[in-house]
């Protein structure tokens, strides 16, 4: 390789060599991206295997003209320190932005150029790419599952109502702010629960009764996400802690709780809920299957939420607990004025990363009958009038979903950066 | 002499196989200082950890003003609302305001009005000179001034008795002046102080009595002059011809 460092660049010409180095690259990607964009082969007049290669050796002399030790141009520098520190990586780096460019074309083409959106049939959908009209088509069921269409506002009202709630606590006055976990912790979830139960369920003040049955796709998985999220949380502390606990008892069974709940399959989880425990349930008593399927993930993932809490226990120095400790505080008030607020600081990546984990994983309610995004898309491919639309679908989902877990980590960086202290 | 305040009678305890406390007889009267030196792992932090039972003897007794350790949790939270202690490493609570570091005890332990608790630390810190950094976070302050408010904040409490655990050994060199400085002003308040350190500067300007201690036992006990002048034991001597 030492060879090719012959013809480099010195002070005296470093900038013929820079300019040169960058129309050198250029042109391979003009190249590359001529290629995939027209189908337009400019080299075709030379011999097929040095025609595929071309761009790749010109770009790779190119780099290797652009590469200096230190220039002082601050873009040129970033470029050279971190994807074209050696002929290796250069080559690699070349490799990689020709990926890029041939996979685009084929992308952008089957989601948009050769897609079709417009029609409510099947047989509209004449073009090579995707089929948006299915989607269209079946987008109240994908967001409302089999919940009546005429009734789709309540979904919508519960949900702003939800949203609003939640939003409720950044207009406290000051005196009430010290309210706010109290609120967060338990007032909301339970002033939720009745938002959801009598606006979606129905049944009372002269609303139709839709049963549970019928609820599905997004709305359901922000449902069963919502819920889930907020009870598994405060579960979660309460296991880290006692499993932290000086009293034997309350430490073993937060051991076993959690060694359990995270020994067991979460779709094995959701099966017992939905068949097994009913039959210990005594004759007259009835649970709602999703309510069941609720309480099943937020028992399983509160495990997993308290081994995050506990690592984040288990980082603080044990000089906190001791100055904690000096100034007279007791177990509760050491926990929740010094110990928690520090610990759940350090967790916030993790308590997301579950968190994250936790909303994929509700496509799982399917197994039990509860069709919520994914499994609305499982019932729609089969079908009989739009066989054959499958990945259609899943895009979008998946589209769905990045959407609201990106949302999810972004918000979790946020609250990192919020509650950043030195330390 | 009057009842002393803090009485330590044939205190023992083990870490594991491992005695770290011999046999430990020790007197403290009100407003008396004390300084415990000795080399490390020979148990003076241990000994002061003991006091406010941050660790736990397995025999003998500790009776701190009036009340015995022992594992009633009430009393030992009543004990430790009573001795103050500052730490080696600060442990201030880095995700409070120094002005709230002082206010939280006092607020929901003593139970005390958020405005007068405000009014007392705000005194406190006047007394350690760092006032105008009330407002900053731990972090952004230097060792001395986070040392200085963390014997703010033990102040803050009102106790009767002040430990110290090596209060100046994580210090630079500069900023361990400013804090002695703090704490011979509080000695001179009429302060009942168990120090350890090995400031023997320090010693000899306020303490009343300097203990020596080594591999867990108390090697000797003496007025501050006589320990300094005529040191008894061969230890001691050793001891002091290496620090001073």
């Amino acid at each position: 390789m030492s060879s090719l460092q012959l013809i480099k660049s010195n002070k005296q010409n470093f900038y013929y060599f820079l300019y040169l180095g960058l129309f050198l690259f250029s042109i391979s990607i003009l190249d590359v991206s001529l290629n995939a964009f027209l189908k337009l082969n400019i080299t075709s007049f030379l011999p097929d295997i040095l025609s595929i290669f071309l761009p790749l050796i010109i770009g790779f002399i190119g780099l290797n003209f652009i590469r200096t030790e230190y220039s002082g141009i601050k873009s040129l520098d970033l470029i050279n320190k971190n994807i074209n520190t050696n002929n290796f990586n250069s080559i690699l780096t070349l490799l990689i932005i020709f990926a890029i460019i041939k996979a685009t074309p084929p992308s952008l083409s089957w989601m948009i150029f050769d897609a079709n959106i417009s029609g409510d049939t099947k047989e509209a959908c004449t073009g090579t790419g995707a089929c948006w009209t299915y989607v269209k088509v079946w987008l109240r069921r994908f967001m409302y599952g089999m919940y009546p269409n005429d009734l789709h506002w309540r979904i919508n009202l519960a949900f702003i109502l939800v949203i609003a709630l939640g939003f409720f606590g950044y207009f406290l006055r000051d005196n009430l702010k010290k309210y706010l976990a109290l609120y967060y912790v338990i007032i909301y979830p339970i002033i939720a629960f009745l938002v959801i139960y009598y606006l979606i369920s129905g049944g009372s003040f002269g609303l139709v009764w839709v049963e549970t049955g019928a609820w599905g796709g997004l709305s359901l998985t922000f449902i069963v996400s919502f819920f889930c999220l907020i009870f598994c949380f405060p579960l979660g502390m309460v296991l880290a802690l006692g499993r932290r606990s000086s009293l034997p008892m309350i430490r073993y069974i937060s051991i076993g709780y959690i060694e359990f709940w995270r020994g067991v399959p979460l779709i094995t989880v959701l099966f017992m809920s939905s068949v097994m425990f009913p039959m210990f349930l005594p004759e007259d008593f009835f649970m709602d299957k999703l309510v069941r399927v609720i309480i099943a993930i937020t028992l399983f993932e509160g495990a997993y939420c308290a081994e995050v809490i506990r690592g984040g226990l288990q980082a603080l120095p044990r000089g906190q607990y001791d100055a904690a400790k000096s100034l007279g505080m007791g177990y509760w008030k050491m926990h929740i004025f010094v110990i928690l607020p520090q610990a759940l600081k350090l967790v916030i990546p993790g308590i997301c990363n579950t968190f994250l984990a936790l909303v994929k994983d509700t496509p799982l309610i399917f197994v039990v009958g509860l069709a919520e995004l994914a499994g609305m898309l499982a019932l729609a491919k089969t079908n009989p009038k739009w066989l054959g639309f499958a990945m259609e679908g899943y895009v979008f989902a998946a589209i769905i979903f990045w959407i609201i877990c990106y949302a999810m980590s972004k918000y979790s960086y946020n609250l990192e950066a919020k509650y950043k202290t030195e330390r | 002499m009057s009842e002393p305040i803090i009485k330590i009678e044939n205190v023992n305890k083990w870490f594991g196989d491992f005695q770290v406390l011999k046999d430990i007889n020790l007197d403290v009267s009100a407003k008396q200082k004390i300084v415990v030196c000795g080399p490390s792992g020979s148990g003076k932090s241990t000994l002061i950890r003991c006091i406010n039972r941050l660790e736990e003897h397995q025999k003998g007794t500790i009776v701190v003003d009036g009340t015995e350790l022992s594992e009633n949790t009430k009393n030992i939270e009543q004990v430790r609302a009573e001795v103050g202690m500052v730490f080696q490493q600060f442990n201030l609570f880095p995700h409070l305001s120094i002005l709230d570091n002082c206010t939280l005890a006092p607020i929901w332990v003593k139970k005390m009005p958020k405005k007068e608790a405000q009014d007392l630390a705000m005194k406190q810190l006047e007394q350690v000179q760092i006032a105008d950094q009330a407002n900053k976070f731990p972090g952004q302050l230097s060792g001395g001034q986070q040392q200085r408010s963390a014997i703010a904040r033990a102040l803050c409490m009102q106790p009767k008795i002040m430990l110290f655990d090596e209060p100046t050994s994580a210090l630079d060199p500069e900023m361990i002046k400013e804090v002695l400085d703090a704490m011979v002003n509080l000695a001179k308040g009429g302060m009942t102080m168990i120090v350890v350190t090995h400031e023997m500067g320090f010693a000899k300007e306020v303490a009343d009595e300097v203990i020596f201690m080594d591999e867990g036992m108390i090697v000797e006990k003496a007025e501050t002059k006589e320990f300094f002048a005529n040191p008894k034991s061969d230890r001691t001597k050793l001891f002091l011809s290496q620090i001073l």
